[in-house]
């Protein structure tokens, strides 16, 4: 195997009565596609929230590329090199998507003063029309965000999180409501990212499909816990994750 | 030391007037996350309803009193949710703030147009006179409001823990979701809420417009104390905006009298902003939910 | 080739040069109270247009601005208050810094919580910049204030007419457009306008929020006291009770008014508080209540402001004209 680039160990968060996540531990390697899946209510949204600074596990720890990233807020854990996208639309709508990828890479590069005084783009246009032309956003670069369609604003989600050159995407259901022809072409790109760069990623996922054509490693939560890890076809013949989704 | 424990008692008989607005607004800033800063032109009008009352509609005092409450109740307990709030939620936090200033702004200007710009005197409702206990002067007028707000207040939680209704009211302001499903109606709740600070505001104001007058710009100062005492005994939870107003009433006064008259208003500016800087949850807050 | 908004730009300035012409001195006085205005409010709209974020302390730094000028310009007294007889080129930039210092340190720690604090602490803060200006008349004048501030002299242009001075506004007003546009297009206007529309995404992308805040209400407070060293001089007397609180709040509303969040939304803010009333005279005291009960019918119906309100109306005219040109290509993504 390769290189770890990040590691999680003893993540819990509970929530009154309910513990969301117990003690949850894997590594993340690099260039992988690591899929995380599991029923409704397994925790892997709290989990998710937890890795990526916008809640505070109980205990347990987070490094990333050798730093440790516990408590780190999401702006740190961003310039640590991590991009996310979000379940929820989380375009700038009232921004063109040329502004979103801009505002994307904007803060990992010059320093506070350069970004008053410096050009308005920050010398990013070159890098953000390559992006935007790599996400097939071209023709609607200078939209308003919000003028695009839901697919199109998941795209753009996406090539956001890119955008800063992260070493690690983590995404957070991104197939959901998107059209079958769409998701093709989004599972395509994201391939062709990974295999192109060398980018790891995290997907949280309901798609099943989605999830074990894309991913290389699969990890199966339930309950808060980690049941079951393998490769897609390794975790689609086992009984405990077949239990679990039925049962579930 | 006589003097010091009347100036304790007269604090804390304004401090507990201070305390209903507070918790009022304390109250709304649950059920319906309005941060109404037209709470002190709320405590403001009523006083200019039963004035209204007695003056123009030619009603006896108690009636008017009567008037004054129920209207206080549908203007700034109904009409006030329908026609502001309800409209503006959706827009978020940002717009109702700036439409409650604009409206505090409304009220004020109504009133010096419509009424009058000069202080209205204002019939006392509780009895004047003092007592003379081993050299110490008690007001009879300090008693009474003390007196009169503590049983508010003590209805207030009666009703809050022991009643239903009261009992809904508080699942709709710690998780409108959940009380949703365990059916109550949580619109409803609300707006019981807002009549409640409607009921609030119109006894603050007949209890404490007799100590300052009558007039259009009481809302000013009395908006700022209900926000303070609100935010220094803790944002969240009605006990946080008694203590908070007691505290504010008191310190004022013990100010006023020892320290400085010049910069009497400043002493709960400064109060705000140090618990802002070193316990921005209030003196009683915890970062979790209402506690009644 | 000239585009149809710098072509915009450029009539609202020949406007703005040729309106006080022919006016009498208080017409162009309360020209010049407008830009004056249009100024802070236009700064207000940093703090609450693009940051988000409730400041009820702009007279407060018009306030720092105003006095801070005038202590510095004007001639040193025999007896009472007198000031350091500065020009006021020395005077203005050290009262812009003074805003901004005080924006920043009035704003750290309320921008620390989350929530709304912001206009709490700034509510605070204006009723005790009021007190200290009306208590401590040593320094202040207290409730006479300060009298007779000098108008700037450039040597071959002395401000000291009306007319001139409205002109030596105007022209402070194009530089500070133009500064606030650098501004605004720079990477931080970008950022200022990501926390508007999303500040979770934001913080996801590496925008260190609280920075940001706190920088977009420090600049705008420093425009508060760029307008306040130019009030000084236009008014020629300032007292406590030109920056209480409610000044505060009409600020606020001329942002809201014109439009938080567009450029110049602020500048048709002030004029309806500042020229309207104008127009309006046979409202008297009624004005502010039909103010009020304008802006809050417009916030109820139009949450964008009147700028918002001319482009839904523009939008319904047009409707039929524009079909999107993606709308065929989108469908396949």
């Amino acid at each position: 195997m390769s290189n770890k680039v990040m590691s999680v160990s003893n993540v819990s968060k509970r929530y009154g009565a309910i513990q969301a996540v117990d003690d949850v531990s894997f590594d993340v390697y690099e260039g992988e596609i690591l899929g995380l899946i599991g029923p409704n209510g397994s925790g892997k949204s709290t989990l998710f929230n937890c890795l990526l600074g916008q809640t505070r596990p109980d205990n347990g720890s987070v490094e990333i590329n050798g730093h440790n990233a516990s408590g780190l807020s999401p702006s740190k854990l961003n310039k640590l090199g991590i991009g996310r996208t979000f379940q929820q639309l989380s375009v700038f709508p009232e921004m063109t998507v040329l502004d979103n990828i801009i505002l994307a890479g904007q803060e990992h590069h010059g320093s506070m003063f350069s970004r008053l005084f410096g050009a308005p783009d920050a010398g990013l246009t070159p890098e953000a029309d390559r992006l935007i032309a790599f996400f097939r956003l071209e023709h609607l670069r200078d939209e308003m965000a919000g003028s695009l369609s839901y697919g199109q604003q998941k795209l753009l989600d996406a090539a956001m999180a890119f955008m800063a050159g992260p070493s690690i995407v983590m995404l957070d259901e991104p197939a959901g409501g998107v059209n079958l022809t769409m998701l093709g072409n989004f599972k395509e790109r994201l391939r062709t990212f990974n295999k192109e760069h060398g980018t790891t990623f995290v997907v949280i996922e309901h798609n099943m499909e989605f999830v074990m054509s894309l991913c290389t490693r699969v990890l199966v939560l339930a309950n808060g816990a980690i049941i079951a890890e393998g490769t897609p076809d390794e975790i689609m013949n086992n009984q405990m994750v077949i239990d679990a989704y039925l049962g579930g | 030391m006589e003097q010091f424990f009347q100036v304790l008692l007269s604090g804390l008989a304004t401090g507990s007037i201070y305390a209903l607005a507070a918790i009022g607004f304390t109250l709304i800033w649950q059920a319906a996350q309005t941060v109404n800063f037209a709470q002190g032109e709320f405590v403001m009008l009523p006083a200019f309803f039963l004035l209204a009352g007695m003056h123009f509609l030619g009603m006896p005092f108690w009636m008017a009193l009567i008037f004054g409450l129920l209207l206080a109740v549908f203007v700034l307990g109904f009409l006030f949710k329908r026609v502001l709030v309800d409209p503006l939620l959706k827009h978020g936090g940002l717009s109702l703030i700036i439409a409650t200033m604009a409206l505090a702004i409304l009220m004020k200007e109504s009133v010096k147009e419509f009424y009058s710009a000069e202080a209205q005197p204002f019939p006392e409702i509780v009895p004047n006179g003092s007592w003379d206990i081993s050299g110490v002067i008690v007001s009879l007028t300090d008693i009474s409001h003390l007196f009169i707000s503590a049983v508010i207040v003590i209805g207030l939680q009666l009703f809050l823990n022991r009643t239903r209704t009261g009992r809904c009211m508080q699942a709709t302001a710690q998780n409108p979701g959940v009380a949703e499903i365990l059916g109550v109606n949580v619109k409803r709740m609300v707006l019981y809420t807002f009549l409640i600070n409607g009921v609030l505001a119109a006894l603050a104001s007949f209890l404490i417009t007799p100590v300052y007058l009558a007039k259009f710009s009481n809302g000013e100062y009395l908006g700022l104390i209900a926000f303070i005492a609100a935010i220094v005994g803790g944002f969240n939870q009605i006990r946080g905006a008694l203590a908070g107003g007691l505290l504010i009433g008191v310190l004022d006064n013990m100010t006023a009298t020892y320290i400085t008259a010049e910069y009497r208003q400043a002493v709960p500016l400064l109060l705000l902003i140090a618990v802002i800087l070193f316990r921005p949850q209030g003196l009683l807050g915890t970062s979790e939910g209402r506690e009644a | 080739m000239m585009t149809k908004r710098n072509m915009w730009l450029l009539a609202g300035l020949i406007a703005l040069i040729l309106a006080p012409l022919g006016q009498g001195n208080y017409v162009v006085y309360t020209l010049c109270s407008w830009l004056i205005f249009s100024m802070a409010a236009m700064g207000l709209n940093l703090t609450l247009g693009y940051a988000g974020q409730i400041s009820l302390a702009q007279s407060a730094f018009m306030a720092i601005g105003a006095y801070t000028t005038a202590l510095l310009t004007l001639p040193p007294a025999e007896d009472g208050v007198g000031g350091l007889g500065l020009h006021w080129l020395v005077a203005m930039p050290i009262s812009v810094f003074a805003a901004f210092v005080v924006g920043l340190i009035i704003g750290f720690p309320a921008l620390r919580v989350k929530g709304h604090f912001l206009a709490f602490v700034t509510l605070a803060f204006t009723t005790l910049t009021f007190l200290v200006l009306r208590n401590e008349d040593w320094l202040t004048g207290g409730t006479y204030g300060l009298v007779g501030m000098p108008r700037p002299d450039f040597g071959f242009f002395n401000t000291g007419k009306q007319l001139r001075f409205y002109y030596f506004t105007l022209a402070v007003f194009v530089v500070f457009c133009l500064l606030m546009w650098g501004i605004i297009r720079s990477p931080w206007g970008r950022a200022f306008k990501a926390l508007r529309e999303n500040s979770i995404r934001a913080e996801s992308l590496g925008v260190d929020t609280r920075r940001i805040t706190l920088l977009a209400f420090a600049i705008g407070s420093a425009a508060g006291g760029l307008a306040g060293s130019l009030v000084a001089p236009l008014v020629q007397f300032i007292e406590p009770g030109s920056f209480a609180l409610v000044h505060s709040l009409k600020m606020l509303l001329m942002v809201v008014v014109g439009g938080a969040g567009f450029f110049f939304g602020p500048v048709i803010g002030a004029g309806v508080v500042i020229l309207m009333p104008e127009f309006l005279r046979f409202t008297e005291g009624y004005y502010l209540m039909i103010y009020a009960a304008t802006v809050i019918v417009l916030i109820i119906f139009c949450p964008k402001g009147l700028i918002g309100l001319g482009e839904i109306i523009r939008n319904k005219l047009r409707k039929d004209k524009k079909v999107r040109g993606d709308m065929d290509k989108g469908a396949q993504l």
